[in-house]
């Protein structure tokens, strides 16, 4: 059995969304980046209790970036995963993206790829899908369940208001979001090994570019919030009423 | 050329936000100068009615066996039906399913693909369309560059209007290639307003204290007629079910109006509300940071001002 995660790099949750050049670009100053939770938490997570299931498996890690991505990759690696390869590249194009992730695949014949929900900067959820239109792979997107049994699988997707369980044939291609796995911490064992571990550094193939950001903006400062007495609920509702018409 | 929605059905009915999609769709058409015409794949009751959106045409694809939802089939079923129509822009909504799909129908096509719009595109410098990033802290306005433009559209992005037009109907024959993923259950939660779709929601965190105090959320959310959420806590504790958390790693929303009570309003709960149209805040803490993202807000016990502001609802709406 062999499994690729996709693992991408993205500010930390809490950090201060700024620009700069003309809002073109985000300001990296002071902003500590991290392994994207989903990817991390959900992905990185079941496959890695898919490798402790079956000793047998090889689990390889992928991300798409520059240099300054080797630390997050070091820690997917030292949470479990054999080898990681960068695809030397900063582009930002989901379609680019998926072209190299899928490049690889093809040279590896993976049973599975996992990606997370989405990344939390650009929040495209788009990568997976992209990687398996051009793997011609099913693809099940925002799963929460995934079980193996031999050369097929279960999965659980969230719908509009209610869930559906798929039944899929290997190999495939799954989004993962909460219910997958539970977040892991590493421990020692893993980050001293994960610095002997491959990862293998190459540079892009030739694919196009489909989409640009133009420029970011911030949203508009609120105006600041309107308190109504705690005794005088009726007066918030009519307010919500008359005021902010949203019934 | 025209402008290609994807309608999005279960057991026969549009889902809402599919209809969101196809009246923004319409917009876009008339932005451009061309024609709004909806695809409908798997059986549908009345689709001539789905002209009163803004649609001139509606092609539709019966198929039994496309009620089972195959993105790979999908895809395949869209992508030969953007050829027959000329479709030079194709709209989902970025609901589950449009998740699914429009990567999909981006990487077939070679089309680029803005996931999550907020509005409609601006013309003026090619073709930008805005989306959020950075989990609702910021936006980006990206411009697609390929001929043909996918844009999903986010959930209550963009208002339904109804006219009283009726939609040409036509059957648009297309091969419908052997699926791989057998759906082998759907469940759905019946009798709810599914959160993902709601407009008002009622949303309760920690400090309502256990799942027994939960009457108050759910008694105001009825009033309201709104879908109920709650914070990862709660989920987690099992107060809840699994599909009402919201945040960043539970579901995103956008309602019109967002009540959050005794929730304390951390970042990562934030990222999951803060585009909602209006946000009230409902808590005991006048320094919880919930407060500084609200629009309206009450300082004080949610075991006592909750059911005074369902009451009040209730009165307003004569129920
Ligand atoms: C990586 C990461 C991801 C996360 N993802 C999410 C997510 O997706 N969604 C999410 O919600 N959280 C998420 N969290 C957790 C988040 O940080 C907070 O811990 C959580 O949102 C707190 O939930 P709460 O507001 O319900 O509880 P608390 O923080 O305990 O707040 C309870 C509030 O209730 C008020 N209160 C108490 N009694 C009363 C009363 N009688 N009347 C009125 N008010 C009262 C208190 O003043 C307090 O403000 C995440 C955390 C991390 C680290
Ligand atoms: N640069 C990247 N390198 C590797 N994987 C990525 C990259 N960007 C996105 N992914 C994967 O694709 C998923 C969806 O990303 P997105 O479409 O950008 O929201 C992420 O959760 C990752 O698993």
């Amino acid at each position: 059995m062999k499994i690729l995660v996709c693992i991408s790099k993205t500010p930390d949750t809490t950090a201060k969304i700024a620009f700069t050049d003309n809002n073109t670009k985000f300001a990296e100053a002071g902003v500590q980046f991290i392994l994207n939770p989903y990817d991390e938490w959900y992905a990185l997570v079941r496959a890695i209790e898919l490798k402790e299931a079956d000793t047998s498996t090889i689990l390889h890690l992928i991300n798409v970036g520059g240099a300054d991505a080797d630390p997050i990759i070091r820690k997917a690696l030292a949470l479990g995963g054999d080898e990681a390869f960068r695809v030397n590249s900063d582009s930002r194009d989901s379609f680019y993206i998926a072209s190299q992730i899928a490049e690889i695949a093809k040279q590896n014949n993976y049973d599975l790829i996992f990606t997370g929900k989405e990344t939390i900067d650009y929040n495209g959820s788009s990568v997976g899908g992209m990687v398996a239109e051009l793997l011609n792979l099913p693809y099940i997107s925002l799963a929460t369940k995934f079980t193996l049994a031999g050369t097929s699988c279960t999965l659980h997707r969230e719908i509009e208001g209610g869930e559906e369980i798929d039944e899929v044939s290997l190999p495939v291609v799954v989004s993962c979001q909460k219910g997958v796995a539970e977040q892991r911490i590493p421990n020692m064992r893993g980050i001293m090994s994960a610095r002997t571990k491959p990862l293998k550094v190459t540079e892009p193939v030739n694919a196009d570019t489909l989409t640009s950001i133009d420029s970011f903006e911030l949203p508009p400062p609120k105006a600041g919030v309107k308190l109504v007495p705690a005794d005088k609920p009726e007066e918030l509702v009519r307010l919500l009423h008359e005021e902010a018409k949203v019934f | 050329m025209s402008v290609l929605i994807f309608l999005d059905q279960s057991d026969g009915h549009v889902k809402k936000n599919s209809l969101e999609a196809a009246c923004y769709g319409a917009k876009v058409a008339e932005l451009l100068n061309t024609t709004a015409e909806g695809i409908i794949l798997g059986t549908i009751n009345d689709p001539a009615s789905l002209g009163k959106y803004g649609l001139k045409k509606i092609h539709l694809v019966k198929n039994e066996s496309l009620n089972n939802f195959d993105d790979a089939v999908f895809t395949e079923v869209i992508a030969d039906a953007v050829k027959k129509t000329d479709a030079k822009v194709i709209i989902f909504s970025n609901n589950f399913n449009g998740k699914a799909i429009a990567p999909r129908l981006s990487a077939k096509l070679k089309a680029g693909l803005v996931s999550g719009a907020l509005a409609l595109p601006e013309l003026s410098n090619g073709f930008v369309v805005k989306k959020n990033v950075f989990s609702g802290k910021a936006f980006a306005n990206v411009s697609i560059k390929t001929e043909i433009k996918i844009i999903s559209l986010n959930a209550n992005a963009y208002k339904i209007t109804e006219g009283n037009e009726t939609a040409e109907v036509s059957e648009l024959n297309v091969d419908i290639p052997p699926s791989k993923v057998k759906v082998k259950e759907v469940n759905k939660i019946v009798g709810e307003v599914p959160l993902a779709e709601a407009e008002i929601v009622v949303s309760g965190g920690r400090g309502l204290k256990g799942p027994e105090n939960w009457g108050i959320v759910t008694d105001l959310a009825k009033a309201l007629g709104a879908a109920t959420a709650c914070s990862r806590p709660v989920s987690d504790s099992d107060w809840r079910p699994h599909h009402e958390h919201v945040g960043q790693t539970g579901l995103t929303i956008a309602p019109n109006l967002y009540i959050a009570i005794g929730i304390s309003g951390a970042i990562q709960h934030l990222a999951g509300v803060n585009r909602s149209k209006k946000i009230v805040v409902i808590n005991k803490d006048p320094e919880a940071p919930f407060f500084k993202a609200a629009d309206y807000g009450i300082v004080g016990d949610a075991f006592e001002v909750v059911p005074k502001i369902t009451e009040a609802v209730k009165k307003l709406k004569g129920i």
